[in-house]
């Protein structure tokens, strides 16, 4: 089964250390080799996206950046046997943060991604 | 707060143990293959590993899962494993050799013998790999070896997925295991002189694991899917440890190529749905996508193409077409002619058949397939009078080609197939009787 990782922070306002950079390269590596990560990619900051609504019966398009205290600032896609096994690598993920970004704080939201499994009968 | 990760759910306790598992699931493999490289006996290995896992479930619950699990469980293991091999007087040598292997000191578990391990992990996932897939094993112990070992599946998870009874599984394995400790199989990496071998039967087994899962004969539906998933990252593993092999690339290529089309493949009701007849849009852009990028770097690394390789390239043939209609048949016949050289195989030729009737016409395609019909190796084989049906009919000989899909019902084993071809034979009669 696949999820999807949602990773949100305030914009910060240093760079981040590059012991951190380091560190997620490295995970990243293990995530990749163990055959568990599929995707990821860090996502630029609201004020170079847009917002697509329909409110109201009414559509609109509203340019970045958007009010929120947090951006979403990267997602991570698993491929994994069990929401565990997802939540541990977020966890290892987030440890890294924690101990080599003084004051940094973020939320990672783990979300299972609807599969084969979750359509119609499974393929008999 | 219960350690250093706060676990908050309904029923900690239970979440703390599924925690647990997971951890267990992506860290087991590494453990036996670094506690099989201390004892030199992957039973043994495995045993130990085990044992590090009850200690951690007795533990973890009120301690909390530490912040290094993976070295956590480690650790354990290699104090159990020394433990043991300093009790028992018949492994006296081998701790000896260990000590000699390792250079450490007779009172240590400590840094070097960590160190000794860590720089290890590829190398001994990689012998590890090598020897469940070892030849002197069945292919079906290869199989559920790799499962048990790599995969860290249960002998009932196994068992289910292969349709076999658990106590058969656990006693395939069991035998194995034996196999390898009474030929004294060593815990190395092959020779380079039998590497490519031993290779071959590595990368034949996770092709093998994939096509169980894969395959639409019967079986515990919930399982299939995750021999599917399980092969496809043992792949990744293997391309993560031998990089340098076009062939491991291949096969992955192949299995993200064929896992791509998983959701295209059964209608509403589980019915088989044909290739050309799929709605490609239902296929996973992200697999298809990683597929062709595992075969790029296949072909990059140059060298005697494989057969992984090929049928990687001929699927990929079908994943670049956005409609049937696009479809390079003339690619997809001249890969299996070169497919057909390196792989002497009637059903190659039988696919090839296929490819040219699409590319070159039916009758061209029925020239091929005649040259089959008596081969003695697809004389039982469904597919042979499906291929020759389907050509007979866009050839107009409705009689001929309702007779085929006749025989190739009568010749299946699966139901879904069988009622597919009957359908297909009561069109081409129907037909016939209007004209």
């Amino acid at each position: 089964m696949r999820y999807i990782v949602l990773l949100k922070s305030a914009q910060p306002t240093s760079p981040p250390p590059p012991e951190l950079m380091d560190a997620i390269a490295k995970l990243g590596g293990e995530a990749t080799n163990a055959g568990a990560l599929l995707d990821t990619a860090g996502l630029a900051p609201s004020a170079s996206g847009a917002r697509v609504q329909v409110s109201g019966g009414r559509l609109s398009v509203t340019d970045g950046p958007f009010a929120e205290a947090k951006e979403m600032i990267s997602y991570a896609l698993y491929q994994v046997r069990s929401k565990e096994e997802a939540t541990e690598w977020t966890v290892r993920f987030m440890k890294l943060h924690r101990d080599l970004w003084e004051g940094w704080e973020g939320e990672a939201e783990v979300l299972r991604v609807f599969g084969p499994e979750d359509f119609g009968p499974p393929p008999a | 707060m219960i350690g250093s990760v706060a676990m908050t759910a309904t029923d900690p306790h239970r979440a703390t143990v599924r925690a647990i598992e997971a951890v267990w699931r992506m860290e087991s493999a590494v453990l036996i293959a670094g506690l099989a490289r201390i004892v030199r006996d992957v039973g043994l290995a495995e045993e130990l590993a085990q044992d590090a896992l009850v200690i951690a479930l007795e533990q973890w619950p009120q301690s909390g899962v530490p912040d290094n699990p993976g070295p956590w469980l480690m650790a354990t293991a290699k104090h159990r494993a020394i433990d043991h091999l300093r009790r028992r007087t018949r492994y006296e040598r081998k701790l000896e050799l260990i000590g000699r292997d390792l250079e450490i000191q007779q009172d240590s578990g400590g840094p070097d013998l960590d160190a000794a391990i860590d720089d290890h992990i590829g190398d001994d996932l990689l012998r590890l790999m090598f020897i469940a897939c070892h030849p002197v094993l069945s292919t079906e112990a290869r199989a559920a070896l790799t499962l048990r070992l790599l995969g860290g599946l249960t002998t009932d998870e196994i068992a289910r997925a292969f349709l076999v009874a658990e106590p058969t599984i656990a006693q395939r394995i069991v035998r194995a295991k034996r196999t390898l400790a009474r030929k004294q199989i060593p815990f190395d990496l092959p020779a380079p002189a039998e590497l490519a071998d031993r290779l071959s039967s590595v990368l034949e087994v996770i092709y093998l694991i994939f096509n169980e899962g894969f395959s639409a004969t019967a079986g515990d539906d919930w399982m299939r899917p995750t021999l599917c998933e399980e092969a496809l990252r043992l792949g990744r593993i293997l391309a993560g440890l031998m990089p340098e092999e076009p062939e491991v690339h291949g096969l992955v290529a192949l299995m993200e190529l064929q896992a791509s089309r998983t959701r295209g493949r059964t209608g509403p009701s589980g019915e088989p749905i044909l290739l050309l007849d799929q709605d490609r849009r239902r296929w996973d852009r992200l697999l298809i996508r990683r597929g062709l990028e595992a075969l790029e770097r296949a072909e990059a690394l140059g060298g005697v193409v494989g057969p992984y390789t090929l049928q990687a390239a001929i699927a990929a043939c079908h994943a670049r077409a956005l409609s049937p209609e696009d479809t390079d048949w003339e690619r997809i016949a001249a890969l299996y002619r070169v497919l057909t050289h390196i792989w002497p195989s009637p059903v190659v030729e039988l696919n090839r058949a296929v490819a040219v009737g699409m590319a070159s016409g039916p009758a061209q395609g029925l020239e091929v397939v005649d040259a089959l019909t008596s081969e003695p190796a697809l004389e039982s084989y469904p597919q042979l009078p499906a291929v020759r049906g389907d050509l007979l009919a866009k050839l107009g000989r409705l009689d001929e080609a309702q007779h085929e899909f006749e025989r190739a019902a009568a010749l299946t084993r699966n139901e879904r197939e069988r009622s597919l071809f009957l359908n297909r034979a009561a069109a081409y009669r129907r037909e016939s009787t209007t004209r």
